[in-house]
């Protein structure tokens, strides 16, 4: 196992136990105001200092984790749901029209940043995180579609799946016996990475308020909160900014580790 | 060459027809009356019908999006709700912001990401490699508008070399709106340049174990030249498949920086608009931004073409 | 003084040996051909030559070229050594050209990389070369990009970047490996006279013996990284020493005796068939073009006949094939089985299909790595309306495995735990399992190293006599398919233009096109030992 694969397994699951964590204790209750406490730099009783409330950064911290974790894991789940099979199914009636619309819908969904699908949603049904989740969930479809098919298409071309046909079994028999497991690990290793851009999507969308709505904690907000204290309170910005840092830096090198961990064994099993 | 430019536009045409029609289609699904948001609860019955005849409203949902379609090919958005003002002007005014940072992000980025790239790969696994990697993967770990406060905090606010926000305004001279726009061209640029530095890189190293670099290498070309002369320009084709896509980021990433520096863009506008109901806005901006995305896509296979022969050649 | 001469050359890389005490000589004019099964080591000596070796490659020993051992020459003096002093052609010419430059300006890299001259006499020198290559600037510009090319035409400019200063060496690593059995006459012959018109030294290496026998003047066998024998070509296929030397040629010759066939009753009948592919538009709103790649195909398989299939790449071959096996549709004509057609409506029929297996040429792409043994040869069961289940199943398996040599206990393996010659026994047995009428072997030899072949040759011959097999033998190597069938076809541009008895084809063929083929594939001197008596 590699540097990579232990640190950044490491670092994500440090912050994935915080937000679990969170569900049963924070060390103060995230929405408690203490004026009297209030822009406190990080100290023994409040280890990542107070806000402008006095509310306690390092509870909000980690029930912001929740927040992004959340969003993002079910954005990838929707773009996982719905990209392979779409892309599996593309692969395997490459050159039909369906493969044709398939692959220019996705062409369609690019042109759209989760962003701007974002700014149409809040549009027009107003901001939530469930709002997020969907635009982010929609802009990882053609991701998810693109790269399955992209490894699948040249294991269609494999013998092994011509042998699969001359024993009669159908594409999509063939598909999820033959290519999905061959193509799991590249989608795993995308995950990851998907949720690592899910987190800075997140974070992006509630800095600029169209993200979860108050008083559900979450960094991006956070951030967004600090922007006119920072000259004098920089401790405001920098710990909900690492706190990005640290989860999206794990589950990249997670990524990488993974990748690195899973192609050898790949490379081995055909030699 | 012309087969294949002609080809992609046909493409171009028609994602930018499906877009529109999608974009239309889920703000028409919106709830609530634009005349009467603006006239209040209490208009009267024939001032809100004439506001909508005002505002092209009176006529069926095929009818609007063809005559809201028509208008922005002859460069008519509309009028805006809130404003009364036609939103071509107001799009034009922001875009005046928001396209030249983009530009700039981008310049910035590639003049980064290019030497990185190369650099790196062409020491595969020595400290020199592993330090632009460990950077690079930091890189894409930071938040741009994070990163921007911290620009702001540092360069602005303590060393004082460079205005915390506002934009100067372009009739004050070239230098003074290049100078407000370098911090958040900066911010937007360094996360996306260490994107395209790991593509470069993984793209140069593909390339490197091709027969035809060591063909090259058979030749008498040294290390250093085979990878100028062959390397190069083949990796660059991957990379540009991801510079478009880049595009798309910078664009959306300058709507969230712009509110980081209180810059006059399309961010700012859009956000506005969405608080105060202004659809029409919205919309017309929106279109706008997926407009320059598909544009910059279909100049970016047109790249293609003059990077790779083959394409040239075929349909 | 010899040109080259590689003296104990021995190299590891990242700490495996690979090779070991090399010792060989090649003077000027002379063609010396390094030969040996896959693993061999003598890819990495021709690398090791050029010192283009991979990274954690460490060599001992000395290169000498007119004297200056190459292992002590500092890397900028080698870059001028190479392309000047000595060239190198390679194996794959589809990738060994950068696809974004024109041919010219490829072959003018060489001369302009050295300085050797002005770019416009560049120019001409680059021309010049490429004319002697084959490729006339009238019919191929300095313009052309590479895909415009075919593989052997890409190959010869290859050979132009590498001789474009008349280098003193030339170094070709399997040049003719890729290419089709006409095309690789041509360069052959293309080499062999520029070694004599340029007085240059070629070192060859080739796995293929047939081919060092046509051309060589010495012969340097390898294995294991060592030089197992070496000597003047006449000399030492008349008298050969080492054991594994004389094992090679007879594998490289190997023949089979299959049991005679039944009385003729048709099994696979083939009538007509035509089977286009669609090209790309030219213009954008043109009708599509057809490429007609079987083009009116008829022919008839006996039950228990053993029919071979030879045509070079392109033929159609391959796209018969997947039309026969139910995996692509025709366009006209029709295929049946045992009386019944393969497409019913233009859906496969089940009830063919499982009459008809498959061998493939790729032992290493022919199983999902992640399944294991018994289940990779027990797909075939999928076409049975009732497989056989519990013990029927497990002896079944048992069966196939001890039948292709294997062993029973070999069911629970992944499969690259297996060598490339028992995988494609597994092949064979997968294609065994439902005790099929037919068994189709697309190359399924082609690409396995002479010793294994010849095992899997045997294996087959065993197998007919057991099974009563009836089988269509796809390849392009002539000699492979003159042992192992009964009956022959030649295709040619999707039509088949001669069939007959294969004794008869071969010793008497009709057609010009057969003849060519024929005449081009290079022949192994019969040198009298077969695979029996070499262990003696």
């Amino acid at each position: 196992m590699s540097r990579n694969l232990i640190f950044g397994a490491a670092l994500s699951s440090l912050v994935l136990l915080a937000a679990l964590i969170s569900f049963v204790w924070t060390p103060y209750d995230y929405a408690a105001l203490d004026i009297p406490n209030k822009l406190q730099p990080p100290n023994a009783q409040h280890w990542f200092g107070t806000d402008h409330f006095g509310r306690d950064m390092f509870s909000m911290i980690m029930v912001g984790a929740r927040t992004s974790i959340a969003v993002a894991l079910v954005a990838v789940g929707i773009g996982m749901a719905l990209g392979v099979p779409l892309g599996l199914t593309a692969a395997a009636r490459k050159g039909s029209w369906l493969d044709e619309v398939i692959m220019r819908g996705n062409d369609l969904v690019f042109a759209f940043p989760s962003l701007v699908i974002a700014i149409l949603i809040t549009a027009v049904f107003g901001a939530g995180a469930i709002n997020a989740i969907i635009a982010i969930g929609i802009f990882n479809i053609p991701v998810f579609a693109r790269i399955t098919r992209g490894a699948a298409l040249p294991l269609w071309e494999r013998e092994f799946i011509l042998a699969a046909r001359v024993s009669g079994k159908g594409a999509a028999r063939i598909s999820a016996e033959h290519i999905l497991p061959n193509v799991a690990n590249l989608l795993i290793v995308q995950g990851t990475i998907q949720f690592s851009l899910g987190i800075l999507a997140e974070a992006g969308l509630s800095y600029v308020g169209l993200g979860a709505q108050p008083p559900t904690p979450s960094w991006g907000r956070m951030l967004a909160d600090a922007q006119t204290m920072v000259s004098f309170a920089p401790h405001l910005a920098l710990i909900p900014g690492l706190a990005i840092i640290v989860t999206v830096l794990g589950l990249n090198l997670l990524g990488d580790g993974l990748r690195d961990w899973l192609d050898p064994r790949i490379r081995v099993a055909r030699a | 060459m012309l087969r294949y430019a002609l080809k992609r536009l046909m493409s171009l045409l028609i994602s930018l027809a499906v877009a529109s029609v999608v974009i239309f289609a889920v703000i028409e699904v919106a709830p609530g009356d634009p005349a009467s948001f603006m006239l209040g609860v209490n208009a009267q019955e024939d001032t809100l019908a004439a506001l909508r005849a005002e505002l092209g409203l009176d006529v069926s949902k095929v009818q609007r999006y063809f005559n809201w379609v028509g208008g922005m090919l002859v460069g008519d958005f509309g009028t805006s709700y809130t404003y009364r003002t036609p939103v071509s002007q107001m799009i034009a005014d922001r875009l005046w912001v928001s396209l030249p940072l983009a530009l700039y992000a981008l310049t910035l980025s590639t003049l980064i990401a290019f030497p990185a790239g190369i650099y790196a790969a062409a020491r595969r696994g020595k400290p020199g490699d592993l330090t632009v990697m460990g950077a690079t993967q930091l890189g894409i770990a930071v938040p741009n508008f994070w990163f921007a406060m911290m620009l702001v905090l540092i360069f602005a606010i303590n060393l004082r070399w460079f205005n915390a926000g506002g934009f100067a305004g372009w009739e004050n001279g070239l230098w003074a709106g290049v100078h407000s726009l370098t911090l958040p061209a900066i911010a937007l640029a360094l996360p996306q340049a260490a994107i395209l530095a790991r593509v470069m890189r993984s793209s140069l190293l593909d390339v490197l174990g091709e027969d035809f670099m060591r063909t090259a290498r058979a030749k008498g070309l040294s290390r250093r030249q085979a990878l100028w002369r062959h390397g190069v320009r083949n990796a660059l084709i991957p990379v540009l498949t991801i510079i478009g896509l880049q595009f798309s980021f910078l664009l959306a990433g300058s709507i969230i920086i712009e509110q980081v520096f209180y810059l006059p863009g399309l961010g700012r506008l859009v956000f506005q608009a969405i608080s105060a109901r202004d659809l029409i806005v919205v919309e017309s901006v929106v279109m706008l931004l997926v407009f320059a995305v598909i544009t910059v896509n279909f100049l970016v296979d047109l790249a293609y073409a003059a990077v790779d022969p083959r394409l040239r050649s075929r349909t | 003084m010899s040109l080259l001469q590689i003296e104990n050359l021995s190299l590891t890389i990242h700490g495996a040996d690979i090779l070991k005490r090399v010792s060989l000589s090649i003077a000027s004019g002379q063609i010396v051909a390094v030969t040996g099964e896959s693993g061999s080591g003598k890819s990495m000596t021709a690398l090791a030559v050029m010192q283009l070796l991979p990274n954690g490659a460490d060599a001992a020993g000395a290169i000498q070229l007119e004297g200056k051992d190459l292992l002590n020459v500092p890397e900028a003096e080698m870059c001028a050594l190479r392309g000047a002093s000595i060239g190198m052609v390679f194996q794959e010419p589809m990738t060994a050209l950068n696809p974004v430059k024109t041919i010219g300006d490829q072959v003018m890299e060489t001369i302009l990389i050295h300085k050797a001259m002005p770019r416009a006499q560049a120019q001409e020198r680059a021309q010049e070369v490429l004319t002697r290559v084959g490729l006339p600037p009238d019919r191929f510009p300095l313009s052309r990009y590479p895909h415009e090319l075919s593989g052997g035409q890409r190959q010869r400019v290859v050979i132009a970047m590498a001789i474009a200063l008349r280098p003193k060496l030339l170094i070709a690593d399997e040049p003719t490996t890729a290419l089709d059995v006409t095309t690789q006459a041509q360069i052959l012959e293309l080499l062999k006279g520029l070694v004599t018109e340029y007085g240059m030294g070629l070192l060859m290496i080739t796995h293929d013996l047939a081919v060092v026998a046509d051309i060589a003047d010495r012969i340097v066998v390898m294995r294991y990284g060592e030089v197992v024998e070496s000597g003047a070509t006449v000399d030492l296929m008349r008298n050969m020493q080492h054991p594994y030397t004389r094992m090679l040629f007879a594998a490289s010759g190997h023949q089979v005796t299959l049991p005679a066939s039944p009385a003729p009753s048709p099994l696979l009948e083939v009538r007509h068939v035509v089977r286009d592919y669609r090209l790309p538009r030219k213009r954008l709103f043109d009708t599509p073009g057809h490429h007609r790649a079987v083009n009116d195909v008829t022919f008839t398989l006996n039950r228990g006949e053993r029919l071979g299939l030879v045509g070079e790449s392109g033929c159609g071959k391959s796209t018969l094939t997947r039309s026969i096996l139910g995996i692509d549709d025709v366009q006209a004509g029709e295929i049946r089985l045992d009386g019944e057609p393969v497409f019913s409506g233009h859906k496969p029929n089940p009830a063919v299909r499982r009459k008809m297996q498959v061998v493939f040429q790729d032992p290493y792409g022919s199983f999902n790595p992640r399944h294991r043994v018994f289940r990779l040869i027990t797909e075939p069961f999928h076409l049975l309306e009732k497989p056989p289940t519990g013990s029927e199943r497990q002896d079944r398996i048992a069966e196939m495995l001890t039948a292709v040599g294997l062993s029973p206990d070999d069911a629970d393996k992944y499969i690259h735990e297996f060598s490339g010659g028992q995988r494609q026994r597994i092949a064979i047995a997968r294609a065994l399992m439902i005790r099929p009428d037919l068994i189709l072997f697309d190359e399924a030899v082609s690409a396995l190293d002479v010793s294994v072949r010849a095992q899997i040759l045997d294996l087959l011959a065993e197998l007919c006599a057991t099974y009563d097999l009836t089988y269509l033998f796809i390849s392009h190597d002539l000699s492979v398919v003159r042992t192992i069938t009964d009956r022959v076809m030649v295709m040619q541009a999707g039509k088949i233009v001669e069939q007959g008895e294969t004794e008869q084809v071969f010793s008497y063929p009709q057609h010009p096109y057969t003849r060519t083929l024929i005449e081009a594939a290079p022949i192994l001197p019969d040198i009298g030992v077969t695979i029996e008596n070499t262990l003696n």
